[in-house]
């Protein structure tokens, strides 16, 4: 390498720049430009799979809740997923205020996941927060779980009557979305 | 390449010599799979089963192009082009239960090449990177294989799609945005089945080209052999062909006889008569289970139940890709220098004990998320990664290994037989040199 430095220099460098070379530039810029090049091309390929135009047009949803009964609960879609609105008993909002919000994986009472004064509209999405299948409890008749909420059949997660993580492998609370009555009877979800 | 005593290539016509000199294609078969190429001669059948995924492979590539041809990738038509296969397409049903219990197939093919190696030591010096290659395409065969179970948009289709998809939503701050970049949504949809059907194409290509590699890669130091020992000499090994040609043959010929029988009278055995319900995106099946060969890594994910500094959902995505990847390593955590279990009688024993574990975790993979069956999951997983991040290390430094035969030959025909031949061509042609010369 020596005497490699030697015939670079007596070519024209100087001593001291012998290391660092025009051309090592010139390799660095190549790159450089290279990698700016990849990534501008890069990108749209990575970016075309994220949800559309179409898909992201999330649409609000109405919800006419004036026929469901206390102790009843509906399925309907808000952005492709589903969402449970349900009309709790007065015996669920107490059993959902009987718990000690400090013993709970996610730490939410009951009035946090509800509007102010209407604590017995439960609406949640309807997709489990373990691995996002549709647990059960909304339909008549189907398993509501030992707290008497919704059960998700696919890895055994209990979610209670506020529709909170008991017991399972879910991380957290069923999702509550963005809601707004716009009546007693009519309520925007989104 | 290969060992030096192998057979050369010499072309024997006009033609053959003319097209050596341009393109050595010829050349190339003869060194690959043909007299060119010496193996170990006490190779059993269990060795048979790479040749055997390699038809599986070609299987499930030929009755997929066909498929393709008559599938439709769309949320609304999938389900349906599926029975327009089974009842109206010629021969479609063939072609469909073909392709469905292929698959099963060549998961069976590769398990049992899987535990071969694990049995032999075929991950050890100088093969680390065989093994690693095969560790790659057991990834991507879980991809395609999970992919292609999503196309025919079923109950079953629909909900793996949403489980397996949510599995990278577990991944703090940015896992929601790569769930959503995977399906294309909010939810799995037209965006997931178009996406997913472009891959489940692409992927057995890739699958193919990373057979090649591993098929370069085995072919510099050769097989392994039932004793674990190298090939020292000419009398330790046979060409391919004819002898390893003819083997694979008789192989796969019952190979295909079960693979017939349960295409053809157990059609859907192996799979779940919820995927014949069209996918209901508000209605989870009662019991989602994924397709049997993934029941072992089902049942590691869903072993995590308790938060512990990360969450419970986090621990079981990392532990399941961790129970494969961890295989990557498996060079490097068993030190033992004695490759076969047969001179090996502590990790023998250990191996079996894997191999019961394993079918434990399928069996509990199976069952619906309750006790006594999450307990004996979470035991069983514990001892999944016990197996090789304690047991193998501790047992490779402290067991006393039986003795070795001191090569292949005086294995196989026993010392007197290895020194009554001279050393530069014993044995050539088998027992007593009754066995014809290898055909050219």
């Amino acid at each position: 390498m020596a005497s490699d430095a030697k015939i670079i220099s007596a070519a024209g460098g100087s001593p001291e720049g012998a290391d660092v070379r025009r051309r090592d530039f010139i390799y660095i810029a190549t790159g450089a430009f290279g990698a700016v090049g990849a990534a501008a091309v890069v990108w749209p390929m990575i970016h075309q799979m994220n949800p559309s135009a179409d898909v992201l047009a999330l649409a609000t949803t109405e919800v006419d809740i004036s026929s469901i009964q206390p102790g009843q609960a509906i399925k309907t879609v808000w952005q492709s997923k589903p969402v449970f609105v349900r009309n709790l008993t007065q015996a669920e909002i107490d059993a959902a205020k009987a718990v000690d919000v400090s013993t709970l994986r996610d730490r939410e009472t009951l009035e946090q996941r509800t509007q102010p004064g209407r604590l017995n509209w439960l609406i949640t999405l309807g997709v489990c927060t373990h691995l996002g299948c549709v647990p059960l409890g909304a339909a008549e008749g189907e398993n509501k779980g030992d707290f008497g909420g919704y059960f998700c059949p696919c890895h055994g997660s209990h979610y209670d009557t506020a529709g909170r993580i008991r017991r399972g492998p879910a991380p957290t609370n069923l999702v509550v979305p963005p809601v707004t009555f716009k009546s007693d009877t009519l309520v925007e979800i989104g | 390449m290969s060992f030096p005593w192998a057979q050369q290539y010499e072309p024997k016509t006009e033609f053959t010599r003319w097209l050596d000199s341009r393109l050595p294609l010829p050349r190339f078969v003869w060194n690959a799979v043909g007299p060119g190429y010496p193996v170990p001669r006490n190779i059993n059948y269990f060795y048979n089963f790479g040749v055997l995924a390699g038809v599986a492979l070609m299987v499930q590539i030929i009755t997929g192009i066909i498929l393709a041809m008559h599938y439709s990738a769309h949320v609304d038509t999938a389900f349906d082009s599926i029975q327009h296969i089974m009842r109206n397409v010629n021969e479609g049903w063939l072609f469909r239960f073909l392709h469905m219990n292929g698959a099963s197939f060549f998961f069976i093919v590769v398990y049992i090449h899987i535990f071969r190696g694990l049995y032999y030591g075929s991950y050890k010096a100088p093969r680390e990177v065989v093994w690693m290659l095969g560790v790659v395409i057991l990834l991507l065969m879980m991809a395609t294989a999970f992919m292609g179970y999503v196309l025919p948009w079923g109950q079953m289709s629909f909900w793996g799609a949403q489980v397996i998809t949510s599995l990278f939503s577990a991944i703090p701050l940015v896992g929601e945005s790569i769930r959503m970049w995977l399906v294309g949504g909010f939810a799995p949809d037209n965006a997931t089945i178009t996406r997913f059907f472009s891959l489940h194409y692409l992927l057995p290509f890739v699958i193919l080209g990373v057979v090649i590699l591993k098929v370069w890669a085995l072919h510099i130091p050769g097989s392994t052999n039932p004793t674990g020992i190298e090939v020292q000499g000419p009398q330790d090994t046979l060409p391919f062909h004819p002898y390893f040609t003819a083997k694979d043959f008789f192989s796969l010929t019952i190979y295909l006889i079960f693979f017939a029988a349960v295409s053809f009278f157990l059609p859907n055995a192996l799979g779940h008569p919820d995927n014949y319900i069209p996918a209901n995106p508000l209605s989870t099946p009662a019991h989602i289970v994924p397709e049997w060969y993934l029941l072992p890594f089902y049942a590691i994910l869903r072993a995590f139940t308790a938060d512990f500094i990360i969450s419970a959902k986090l621990w079981g995505v990392i532990a399941m890709f961790a129970s494969i990847i961890l295989l990557f390593f498996l060079p490097w955590l068993d030190s033992s220098r004695v490759k076969s279990a047969s001179y090996r009688p502590i990790y023998r024993w250990f191996f079996w004990l894997l191999v019961i574990d394993v079918f434990i975790l399928g069996w509990v993979g199976a069952m619906p998320a309750e006790e006594p069956w999450v307990r004996i999951g979470q035991a069983a997983t514990a001892y999944y990664f016990a197996h090789f991040l304690i047991i193998l290390p501790i047992v490779s430094m402290i067991e006393t290994p039986r003795r070795q035969p001191n090569s292949i030959a005086e294995a196989v025909l026993g010392p007197e037989a290895v020194r009554a031949r001279p050393a530069s061509r014993p044995a050539e042609g088998g027992f007593g040199g009754a066995m014809p010369q290898p055909a050219e």
